[in-house]
């Protein structure tokens, strides 16, 4: 994104620069013209002029929902926004085969798991199973990958322990439950004890899910992060080319 | 409403073929005891409490008996026998048992009938208190009054039970007929059952005796309220199955998750564990009149709606078998199944409508569960709305019986309270503008509905024919449901699975058993 040239951006309703947005919420209220003053307040505190609150019904034993229109004041240039990405060629599998059979002369390990309480292997499924997600085949699918699935609720020693046993490259860890920011402390308690053991090094570390992306993987200490609607061959892809990096240093060096 | 043309004789060949799949596991099972089941039998007993650092007395007892060599006889033999010998009650001889010196003795002077005929009393009292929560549930139902089928059924789960009552109340409020508090996504996996109120869960609340009372009691707050009986569910599996279903028979709930092969594809339990607690737990649920809730909806969330539809009518006729054999009549048989076809298939809604409208016709006595879209479900909540109301309008016009209301805010978080609000408001309005659609249209003869139909249950029943050949055991291991592979001796809580002794005494079971 360039630097020099600013891009203000403003949200697009009906015409460019007129900022509609429409936002809904509860309050702890019931329906009355007092209640609705007070959502169209509220909605103003948020930086909306021009307020107009089209629903307000009881959704609670003290509770209304309320629907707002309104023009929002804000703007945002995004020539000054830089967003890390994990660096993903856009390879298919085939060239990913490809690229290994070529580059490595072995076949890639990998083992996955969702770590402590999660039982949700919907993410984990979409990026290991055969079928894969949205037509693109999972890793159990790819000739140059050995793809471990450990499931759910796996702890992190255990998950340590079998990629270790399996010779794993890489490590790849769903969390989907993220209820008072579980999901950190499980991804960052992986981290923690691959470091305690000096093994940190071993292992390239991904981390996926809902909402999970590339600046919050790098935080929490992994190596790379994704989130949703990451295809298997985006998680093969990079896979593949650090793995074909690591190497690469390994032999100039 | 109108039918699709199904040959009745494929349908008794389905039936016939998953009792025959039923009977050969029922073998290992009545051969079989786990300590899950043998801690229920303590409970049943009146063996009740947890230490100063929470483990429950059931736990230690089993635990102890099981390293005593003895639970092939059964927790009541031990306790019995200790019973006579103390002249004391049923806990305070599970004490001295788990928290005395020394080890248990194994053999004794006293008879196995005259330690059954000990706990003859006992067993009784503990059959009265089913029996009585279950007659009053019936009043309830009665004085308050039943909401139209489809029930709409909604989850809350903010993992403190005391939000969770308010939000139950709430849902009530806002037309739900049955809510579910969902557990805490780890406790399956745990082989003893949380004491007491809780308020600390992950993905969901915890299921203690303690919530189970606290949940009925705010509903049966919001029924006298509304003047209509409001529902409440929670989870008999995972590890500790058969306790759950009794806790639930004798608080009061009224329906119970519970599959004889869920914890085995999607919890990774061990089979020969899960087989052997379903059934017990099913007996209990028998008794009480509990209707359980089947999972076969998930097989579609981790394979593909489209191809895999045949293998959730194969599941529902095991099920069905297994339920039977536990003494559950069809009224009590929740079958489950899903909208989980990719949106953006051609004809998805009519391909759906198929499915709904054969199981319907299928299991027409049975509670079937319907459940909402979630594998497609996106961040654009708007998008998802819409594809709520198309699930919702299969359910009324197929006459499911328990329909789970999709929340557009599936992929995001769990449900906030207008989202549920909105749901329910949505669901009102498709199940009352389409109220008759169903009794109005007939399926045409060859059409894509009848042949989806057709092609779905010829696909069941050769699967069924397969397993039944290969044995259920064999067609787990080799994946031939929701694309899960789990070995015999692979999963977690083998080790709690012990053979019965010939002397084996389990009077509740007896008793159970004895009824059916």
């Amino acid at each position: 994104m360039s630097k020099d040239r600013p891009k203000i951006l403003r949200a697009y309703g009906d015409r460019a620069g007129d900022g509609m947005v429409q936002l809904s919420f509860t309050l702890e209220i019931l329906p009355s013209p007092h209640a609705k003053e007070a959502a169209r307040r509220f909605a103003q505190a948020h930086g909306l002029d021009e307020v107009l609150v089209t629903c307000m019904e009881q959704c609670g034993p003290e509770h209304s929902y309320f629907v707002v229109y309104g023009q929002s004041r804000h703007s945002v240039d995004a020539s000054r926004i830089d967003v890390p990405v994990a660096d993903v060629p856009d390879l298919s599998k085939e060239e990913i085969d490809e690229l290994v059979a070529v580059q490595l002369a072995r076949k890639i390990i990998v083992v996955g798991a969702c770590t402590g309480s999660d039982a949700h292997t919907v993410g984990i499924d979409a990026i290991f199973n055969m079928k894969g997600y949205a037509g693109d085949k999972g890793l159990e699918a790819y000739k140059s990958f050995e793809a471990f699935n450990l499931g759910a609720q796996v702890e992190n020693d255990a998950l340590i322990a079998r990629a270790k046993a399996a010779g794993a490259d890489a490590i790849l860890v769903s969390q989907v439950i993220t209820q008072r920011g579980c999901h950190k402390e499980n991804a960052r308690a992986l981290v923690d004890r691959l470091n305690e053991r000096g093994e940190r090094g071993r292992f390239l570390l991904l981390l996926g899910g809902p909402r999970i992306d590339h600046k919050l993987a790098m935080e929490l200490g992994f190596d790379a992060g994704f989130g949703p609607g990451t295809l298997p061959k985006h998680v093969a892809s990079l896979i593949a080319t650090r793995l074909i990096e690591k190497k690469r240093l390994l032999c100039s060096a | 409403m109108g039918r699709v043309a199904l040959d009745e004789t494929v349908v008794d060949r389905c039936r016939f073929l998953a009792a025959e799949i039923a009977t050969d596991v029922q073998r290992f099972i009545d051969a079989h005891t786990t300590v899950g089941v043998e801690r229920t039998v303590a409970r049943v007993l009146g063996v009740e409490g947890v230490d100063e650092n929470g483990a429950p007395l059931v736990n230690q007892l089993v635990d102890r008996v099981h390293a005593a060599g003895l639970l092939d006889r059964g927790v009541a033999f031990v306790l019995g026998r200790e019973m006579l010998r103390k002249r004391c009650s049923a806990l305070e001889a599970a004490e001295q048992l788990a928290y005395g010196r020394g080890t248990i003795a194994p053999e004794g002077d006293e008879s196995r009938a005259a330690i059954a005929a000990s706990l003859a009393e006992v067993t009784d009292r503990a059959l009265s208190r089913i029996d009585e929560a279950r007659e009053s549930r019936e009043k309830h139902k009665l004085s308050c009054g039943m909401g139209e089928t489809p029930w709409k059924y909604v989850i809350v789960a903010t993992g403190n039970i005391h939000d969770d009552a308010v939000q139950a109340k709430a849902a009530a409020r806002a037309g739900a007929d049955v809510v579910a508090v969902i557990r805490a996504t780890a406790q399956s996996l745990l082989d003893y059952v949380p004491h007491g109120p809780t308020t600390e869960g992950y993905g969901g609340t915890f299921a203690t005796q303690e919530n189970f009372r606290i949940i009925r009691k705010a509903l049966d707050e919001a029924s006298s309220e509304l003047g209509r009986y409001v529902m409440g569910t929670n989870y008999s599996s995972g590890l500790c199955m058969s306790e759950i279903a009794w806790m639930a028979a004798v608080e009061r709930l009224d329906m119970l998750l519970n599959d004889s092969m869920y914890g085995i594809l999607f919890r990774d339990i061990n089979m020969r564990r899960t087989f052997v607690d379903q059934y017990f737990s099913r007996r209990i649920i028998g008794r009480s009149r509990i209707i359980i809730n089947t999972g076969e909806d998930n097989y579609l969330t981790t394979a593909d709606a489209l191809e895999a539809a045949h293998t959730v009518l194969a599941s529902q006729f095991i099920n069905e078998a297994f339920a039977h054999r536990a003494g559950l009549d069809d009224a009590l048989i929740g079958l489950g199944h899903a909208y989980e076809i990719d949106p953006k298939v051609e004809d998805s809604f009519l391909i759906e409508l198929a499915q709904a409208q054969l199981i319907r016709q299928i299991f027409p006595r049975h509670p079937i569960k319907w459940m909402p879209p979630t594998k497609h479900k996106t961040g654009d909540v708007f998008q998802s709305h819409v594809h709520d109301a198309m699930f919702s309008l299969v359910g009324v016009t197929t006459g499911q019986s328990i329909q789970l209301l999709g929340m557009f805010s599936e992929a995001i978080h769990n449900p906030l309270m207008m989202d549920r609000y909105l749901a329910l408001k949505a669901t009102r309005y498709v199940f009352n503008a389409a109220k008759h659609l169903g009794s109005e249209v007939e399926w045409k003869a060859g059409g894509l509905v009848e042949r989806r139909a057709h092609e779905v249950l010829t696909r069941a029943t050769d699967l069924l024919e397969t397993v039944r050949t290969e044995t259920l055991w064999s067609a787990i291991a080799r994946g031939a449901f929701g694309d899960v592979k789990r070995e015999p001796t692979g999963g977690k809580g083998l080790a709690g699975v012990i053979a019965r002794s010939p002397d084996y005494l389990n009077p509740i079971l007896e008793r159970l058993e004895a009824r059916s």
